[in-house]
């Protein structure tokens, strides 16, 4: 045993200066196979979580699928309809917009993604001076309360007297009411998503360049290549697993598109029903109608659309992405 | 970054250009801003705030908005209930979360891939599929509008089992063996030697669901009616009646609201950076 994980230690190559990581053998192999278990003791360990995952979540997950073909009745109980609140979500055409605006909203959040490996680049670019301090500015957005930023984002954009649309009479754009004209208003919850995501690419892709060996950047210099050749030849190549990365996060994260929307629009905007996403159907509809059946058929939609766009990058991603 | 100051490569004698720092400098304006007009108007009075052309120094410094929140708004108890539940549910996952994560990395027992699998699952399910349902546990259970409702089902997380999995899966064999050849029960060992190494794992998965816990919406909107009885993020969000015209004391409450997280985070700021690095990597 001891020899076996010895031999792995001194065997593997380190490229990174992360910790060294050994995948120790799993299940049974760990001893001689058929060595039997560790009796009571994992049990002990495993019980709690598992029971907690089985009653809020599994069970709860097969709950929404059978109320997804359920209506409330009079009294409180579920009625069995089959697929009428199927039907009728495929029938109707706030759905169809809700769809749309969550896709407007996360490709504006996915254009952050460029942004934010050329800014990590900048960032971690060796000796750079106040590396620090500007990794702070880039960073607070994403860990701000998404609500409380999206108060000071609702005076940016106020028609009235907004600074947005102040800085925009300065070269004589007469500015629209962002957040409350249907179009403008998922762009501008769109553009606080993006700033708000940017961090967490830079965080991430940041990691990234960091562990590309700075022979590569060496030999490419001493080649002639310049700054943007490197970039494009050698930074973008080595970091698309992080990438794809971020790109999955960032569209997982997109489609659930509620916090930013809630709380930048308020609940009496009169361009909210052209401007609902996905998951602001689903809580209206289950929250405040109250039609939970409904809802969960929207639910089990978000968890098709999330996992048939997923499953789509996964099968893209031998064309983009390289594993070294 | 002063230890690569000295010695630099021809590489790297363009890191400072000023085309650098003025596009770094730009961006990182641009970024900010939101916070500082935010901390602007909160100190500002309501004509200025509404003003055309914009006030960019009150002059005359309005701390009693910070003071109006108080009166305003039940800030304390929504305060008292985003710290209970971030509390409860930092606590609950680094304790459930690494015993899980420890047996599934290092036990074997019966049924653990399956049951491995029935976990990670959820991980691919967005949370709208199980929220109703989540909801009506707590309403039987009687715990809506309660610190325990809201925090309730966050304690358990199939990411911070699976994140611990995986940090454990990093550590050696040998220090196991040695204990274990010395008599230390299971629990012991995990306890005494595999959890202080896990160390970086934990402090991980504490920022990320302080992270979450703070900031998260659309669960407490849903299990809880009362404004005294919402987490900052969710009281924020429901302002109802006059003061959402009243623009700087609400500043103030989202400066006020924000604050704890946002400071503890950008003074622990290569922690939390190498957290969610280290959680990305995974």
């Amino acid at each position: 045993m001891t020899s076996r994980t010895g031999t792995k230690i001194g065997g593997s190559p380190a490229p990174t200066d992360r910790p060294v990581q050994r995948t120790a053998p799993t299940g049974l192999g760990r001893r001689a196979p058929g060595a039997g278990t560790d009796g009571l003791w994992p049990w002990l360990f495993v019980v709690p979580t598992l029971f907690g995952v089985l009653v809020f979540y599994i069970w709860p997950i097969i709950q929404t699928a059978y109320l997804s073909f359920t209506e409330t009745g009079p009294f409180g109980g579920e009625e069995w309809i089959g697929g009428v609140n199927y039907a009728a979500m495929l029938a109707d055409s706030n759905v169809g917009l809700a769809l749309i605006n969550t896709i407007i909203y996360t490709l504006i959040v996915l254009s952050g993604i460029p942004i934010a490996l050329l800014l990590a680049n900048l960032i971690n670019r060796p000796g750079l001076r106040f590396a620090s301090f500007y990794r702070v500015l880039f960073f607070m957005p994403y860990i701000a309360m998404p609500t409380a930023v999206a108060l000071v984002w609702r005076l940016i954009y106020n028609g009235d007297f907004g600074i947005l649309n102040w800085l925009l009479s300065l070269v004589g754009i007469d500015g629209p009411y962002w957040t409350s004209t249907p179009g403008f208003a998922i762009v501008s919850v769109g553009i606080v998503g993006m700033w708000s995501s940017l961090g967490f690419g830079i965080i991430i892709l940041g990691a990234a360049l960091k562990n590309i060996s700075p022979d590569y950047y060496e030999a490419a210099q001493l080649d002639g290549a310049t700054r943007w050749k490197q970039f494009t030849s050698i930074t973008v190549p080595l970091v698309t697993p992080s990438l794809f990365f971020v790109t999955i996060i960032s569209v997982i994260n997109g489609f659930q598109l509620f916090d930013l929307l809630y709380a930048i629009m308020g609940q009496y905007n009169p361009a909210l029903v052209q401007s609902q996403s996905l998951v602001y159907i689903f809580y209206n509809q289950a929250f405040i109608q109250n039609d939970k059946g409904y809802a969960a058929a929207i639910g089990v939609l978000i968890l098709l659309v999330i996992g048939t766009v997923t499953w789509f990058q996964f099968r893209m991603q031998k064309k983009w992405v390289n594993y070294v | 970054m002063s230890r690569q100051a000295s010695g630099l490569s021809p590489a790297q004698t363009g890191s400072n250009s000023v085309g650098t720092h003025l596009t770094l400098g730009v961006v990182g304006f641009v970024m900010v801003f939101p916070f500082i007009w935010q901390l602007v108007i909160s100190l500002s009075t309501n004509d200025q705030a509404t003003g055309v052309p914009p006030t960019f120094w009150p002059g005359d410094l309005q701390w009693t908005n910070y003071l109006i929140v108080f009166t305003k708004l039940p800030f304390l108890s929504q305060l008292g209930v985003s710290i209970g539940i971030t509390v409860i549910r930092v606590i609950g996952q680094v304790v459930l979360c690494s015993m899980a994560g420890y047996a599934f990395a290092r036990m074997r027992f019966s049924a653990k891939g399956v049951i491995l699998t029935v976990i990670l699952s959820i991980l691919m399910v967005p949370p709208q599929v199980y929220l109703i349902p989540q909801f009506q546990i707590i309403q039987t259970l009687g715990l809506l509008n309660t610190i325990l409702g809201i925090a309730l089902p966050g304690i358990f997380s199939a990411f911070g089992v699976f994140l611990m999995r995986q940090v454990f899966l990093g550590l050696p064999l040998e220090l196991e063996e040695a204990a274990r050849l010395d008599g230390a029960n299971p629990f012991q060992i995990f306890w005494k030697i595999m959890l202080p190494l896990a160390t970086p794992g934990i402090s991980a998965l504490v920022i990320i669901t302080t992270l979450w816990s703070w900031n998260d919406l659309l669960w407490p909107l849903v299990v809880t009616t009362y404004a005294e009885k919402m987490p900052l993020s969710a009281g924020l969000a429901t302002l109802q009646g006059s003061i959402t015209t009243d623009y700087t004391v609400m500043m103030a409450a989202s400066v006020m609201a924000m604050a704890p997280v946002l400071i503890l985070f950008i003074v622990l700021q290569r922690r939390v950076v190498e957290g969610l690095a280290f959680s990305g990597s995974k």
